[in-house]
């Protein structure tokens, strides 16, 4: 029985809102997700758009789509098939198409389906009437014709008045899963309430394609039920991975009691770290916005030098931009937080595409021997404790650090459970004491961090810079041993992070057949698919990295209990070259897909079971 | 918003030249003009009075850039080109340092072209002292961007066919505040500069017509030698007549829009016709025409040329905090996160 009279009840849907760029999708998806979020289901979105502004109209290159999937249960993706598809355009319809199942509810703007919209489209006929989605359950709505007729007599000109198809479909989606409109009136009202009349222009817009549903014929009166998630008790808000990254920043710079400094480039898809960041100048934030990548970095960099917790954010080919930094940092042996949300490449590559190939560069990508931290984060909320911990062990451990994440983790969003930040761990710079006899390379015996001598302080003046020093003293040395036991020191230091990260937990079983081993931002869709064969009686666990360089102490003992290791990753195979290489004892297989789209579950499933049957 | 004067903190003991020597082998060649600007440096930094701990001293890379291991002050040896980008965040971070930068021709002109104009442009408070020797030292021989057009160098066996930066042209076009210029065989005019440099809110750039005995040997000496200095240097003095000449006889008039050398006592001219210098007006204009001077019209100009007040990036920096502490209602990272649309699960 559904809770609602005549809804179909479902544990979890995936709602998709395309159409031109420009057309307002990806407000309508952020709202219709904080409505769900609101509403109290659990879920996770993706925002997928071109790297055009306004590309032409009509167009399969121009679609702009925003994904959300919601659910009464734990929801780790951002879905695959979808359960609504709300198109705008006969382009939008075309590109998502593929993304339907048979019993996909469709609503199209039917008036956008004229003869010229259609030709650009590259339909060489009428989708809506040639009967090419036959099964699809499609709900025609005359989306414009109703917008001219609500607002004929109120003197709005028609290209304003039009600007609101987004909100009338907006309407009709929330009217089919049975959402309220309360949450979305409220963030028009807050959105364009200083804007004359656009606010109630829009709230009505929203109630009209509300409204609409009862006007459709009753086979077209399709609606939905999601019951709330069951999530623990607490506070909540929906959160995106680049605003997370940027807050797990601020909240490591208060626990170290240190102010917070950012110096970064505009890129995609990172940029929104630096917007974030510059707007909490309440919090002691310092934002810089540099000239370049490597005046993002090196800026850092001096900040890091003069005390401050240094971060740069930036995308692939700014990292690759930021290399000889990076170095200089290992050489100096400073905390600084390099967060990397990936895209796909290599050069420009895919702006607005996601990929996890960016992990060669971050573990090898510098002159020299140069090792240092490497994480990733696993999903958007979780952004937010890996920027903190990146930070932390950065701080602690003297080194530099990459966080890497990537556009999916970036722009998609999920419930986050807000945390009380005094209870997070505290984090302790390594001072050197002042009027001490410092000496800039002397090392904690345990963690071989060196102390940070903050210029300004008394009796601790010494110089730093990008050449090899003398252990100990730090005077410029071109010795070869001493050479070669910096060089060792640097690496030590770093493999000895493992000594202060969380083991790697198993997900499942602590042995079996089958390890699925993945890292960054694919966690979500793996698990789905390790749990669905766990479901099957297979005996399939999963292990998701955290902690790349050092990987934690008990890798190898969790791979031994395997008798098959698959390694998943959006790459051509970059984790399992440095697992080959790290802990070559084992055999790994690998699934791989380099397409800047997710994984499917299907896909994968269909890898495990090849292996298993093997 | 009141304005954030300059805070550094200063030194209640009296500081001497021995308090800035690092005591490590100076390992420039023997007649390098960089001596003599390490020498103006311990001679001014117990001069400026900050405490001792609240200098520090940033460079990239290059001959001069091995300058911070020379002086005792918190330092930083840098990356190719990178000492402004540097400096920068050093500054930011910690607005209460004292910050100069060691850099040369290449390092600011070539591979940190893009640092040293920004640098300039938001008008970070930090001393810039150029050593241009126009020749790239430590790779040997090389022509940089100051290199005059026509020279013969290792990687121009044909002349070089570049147009050639002139550092204050440079300075200006990024909107410098402040802009200086002295030979390296002054080392008195030279402190006196980095005294005015220090005092200076912004950036300051000072430009050493520097000597490179090795690969560029004497590339200055039009100008800077005892034969010819005096026809061809103009030291500036603000609030005073532009006079130069052995026999101090001659002078910078402005004449419409252009300058003029102009002989006193000739065709009627006298002192009261001359430029009197001001390095203070926020107009460009003139402190550019003087930037430009030099042979075979002009004497070159030395001395401060430009000293403008503009406010400083870090200080705006601060008073913009200050401001968002002020009024905003997030004080702690626990408001931020319960700050906007959120919700309880019960």
């Amino acid at each position: 029985m559904s809770k609602v009279k005549n809804a179909i009840e479902l544990e979890s849907a995936v709602v998709k809102f395309v159409g031109d760029s420009g057309d307002g999708m990806q407000l309508v998806g952020t709202l219709f997700a904080d409505t769900t979020a609101y509403d109290g289901n659990d879920l996770a979105t993706f925002p997928d758009y071109p790297a055009e502004i306004r590309p032409p109209q009509n167009t399969i290159v121009g679609v702009s789509g925003f994904q959300v999937h919601f659910g009464s249960k734990k929801i780790l993706t951002f879905g695959e098939k979808l359960d609504l598809l709300v198109a705008l355009n006969p382009a939008s319809l075309k590109a998502n198409l593929k993304w339907t199942k048979a019993d996909t509810v469709i609503l199209v703007d039917v008036d956008a389906f004229d003869e010229s919209a259609l030709e650009k489209s590259g339909y060489s006929s009428n989708p809506l009437t040639d009967g090419s989605l036959k099964g699809r359950k499609l709900i025609q709505v005359p989306v414009t014709t109703l917008i001219k007729e609500k607002t004929a007599s109120l003197g709005i000109d028609n290209k304003t008045a039009l600007r609101t198809r987004n909100m009338l479909m907006l309407g009709l989606a929330l009217r089919v899963f049975n959402k309220r409109t309360d949450y979305c009136e409220r963030y028009i009202d807050k959105k364009f309430g200083n804007k004359g009349n656009v606010a109630e222009l829009n709230k009505m817009i929203l109630k009209v394609g509300y409204d609409y549903f009862d006007k459709l014929p009753s086979e077209e009166k399709i609606s939905f039920y999601v019951a709330q998630a069951k999530l623990e008790k607490g506070k909540y808000r929906n959160i995106n991975g680049n605003t997370a990254t940027a807050w797990g920043l601020i909240a490591a710079a208060e626990r170290a009691n240190l102010q917070l400094y950012l110096g970064s480039y505009p890129i995609t898809p990172a940029t929104e770290i630096l917007m974030e960041l510059a707007k909490h100048k309440s919090l002691g934030v310092k934002v810089v916005q540099a000239e370049d990548e490597i005046a993002g970095i090196t800026s850092a960099i001096g900040a890091s030098f003069a005390g401050a917790l240094a971060a740069t954010s930036t995308s692939g080919p700014g990292l690759s931009l930021k290399s000889e930094a990076l170095g200089l940092a290992v050489m100096l042996e400073l905390p600084l937080v390099v967060v990397n949300v990936q895209r796909g490449g290599p050069s420009t590559g895919l702006p607005t595409k996601s990929e996890q190939a960016d992990l060669v560069q971050a573990l090898y990508g510098r002159n020299g021997e140069a090792p240092m931290l490497i994480m990733a984060a696993d999903s958007p909320a979780d952004c937010f404790y890996s920027a903190f911990m990146a930070a932390k062990l950065s701080v602690e451990h003297m080194t530099p650090c990459i966080l890497l994440t990537d556009g999916s983790l970036g722009n998609g969003s999920e419930l986050f459970k807000i945390p009380d930040v005094n209870t997070m761990p505290e984090i302790k710079p390594p001072y050197a004491q002042p009027n001490t006899q410092y000496q800039p390379y002397e090392r904690n015996p345990e963690t071989l961090a060196r102390y940070w001598a903050i210029p300004g302080t008394e009796g601790l003046r010494h110089r730093i810079g990008g050449l090899e020093k003398e252990n100990i003293t730090g005077i410029v040395s071109t010795d070869p041993d001493n050479h070669e036991l910096m060089v060792k020191l640097r690496a030590e230091k770093v493999q000895r992070i493992a000594n202060y990260i969380p083991d790697q937990e198993v997900f499942g079983e602590q042995e079996g057949d089958l390890l699925v081993v993945s890292w960054g931002g694919t966690k979500g869709v793996i698990r789905e698919s390790v749990i669905e064969m766990q479901k099957e009686g297979k005996k399939v666990s999963h292990a998701h990295f955290r902690y790349i360089m050092p990987l934690p102490k008990n890798t190898q003992q969790i791979f031994s209990k395997f008798k098959k290791i698959i390694v998943c990753e959006l790459n051509s195979g970059q984790f399992v070259g440095y697992l080959r290489a790290t802990l070559p004892q084992f055999k790994y297989d690998q699934a791989n897909k380099v397409q800047s789209l997710p994984f499917f579950i299907d896909e994968l499933k269909e890898k495990y079971y090849k292996l298993l049957e093997e | 918003m009141s304005p954030i004067i300059n805070s550094i903190e200063r030194s209640n003991v009296e500081l001497t030249k021995e308090d800035f020597v690092s005591g490590l082998p100076v390992k420039w060649c023997p007649g390098c003009g960089a001596h003599a600007i390490l020498a103006a440096v311990e001679n001014v930094f117990p001069k400026i009075g900050y405490k001792k701990e609240n200098f520090t001293i940033v460079s990239g890379i290059g001959c001069s850039s091995r300058f911070p291991y020379y002086v005792n002050t918190y330092g930083f040896h840098g990356i190719h080109g990178r000492a402004h980008a540097i400096a920068t965040g050093v500054k930011v971070a910690n607005p209460k340092l004292s910050v100069w930068i060691a850099t040369g021709d290449g390092d600011s002109m070539a591979i940190g072209g893009n640092h040293f104009i920004h640098i300039i442009r938001r008008n970070v408070d930090v001393n810039i002292i150029l050593f241009n020797n126009m020749i790239y030292g430590l790779t040997k021989g090389q022509y940089s961007p100051t290199t005059p057009m026509g020279s013969v160098t290792k990687t121009s066996p044909y002349g070089t066919i570049e147009h050639p930066f002139n550092t204050g042209e440079l300075v200006m076009g990024a909107q410098g505040t402040f802009f200086a210029r002295v030979p390296d065989n002054n080392v008195k005019l030279m402190t006196e500069v980095l005294f005015e440099a220090a005092k200076h809110d912004g950036t300051s750039v000072v430009e050493v017509f520097q000597n490179c005995v090795i690969f560029n040997d004497k590339v200055h000496a039009q100008i800077t030698s005892k034969e010819y200095k005096d026809e061809n240097q103009v030291i500036l003095k603000n609030g005073e007549p532009i006079i130069f000449g052995a026999n101090k006889d001659k002078g910078i008039r402005l004449n419409g829009t252009r300058l003029e050398v102009v002989k006193i006592g000739e065709k009627g001219v006298t002192e009261e016709d001359l430029l009197v210098h001001d390095q203070y007006q926020q107009d460009p204009g003139i402190h550019l025409m003087l930037a430009k001077m030099g042979p075979p019209h002009f004497p070159v100009a030395m001395g401060v040329i430009r000293s403008a007040m503009y406010p400083t990036y870090d200080d705006l920096v601060e008073m913009q905090i200050e401001e968002a502490k002020k009024t905003s209602k997030i004080k702690c990272v626990n408001d931020l996160l319960n700050s906007g649309d959120t919700f309880e699960i019960s």
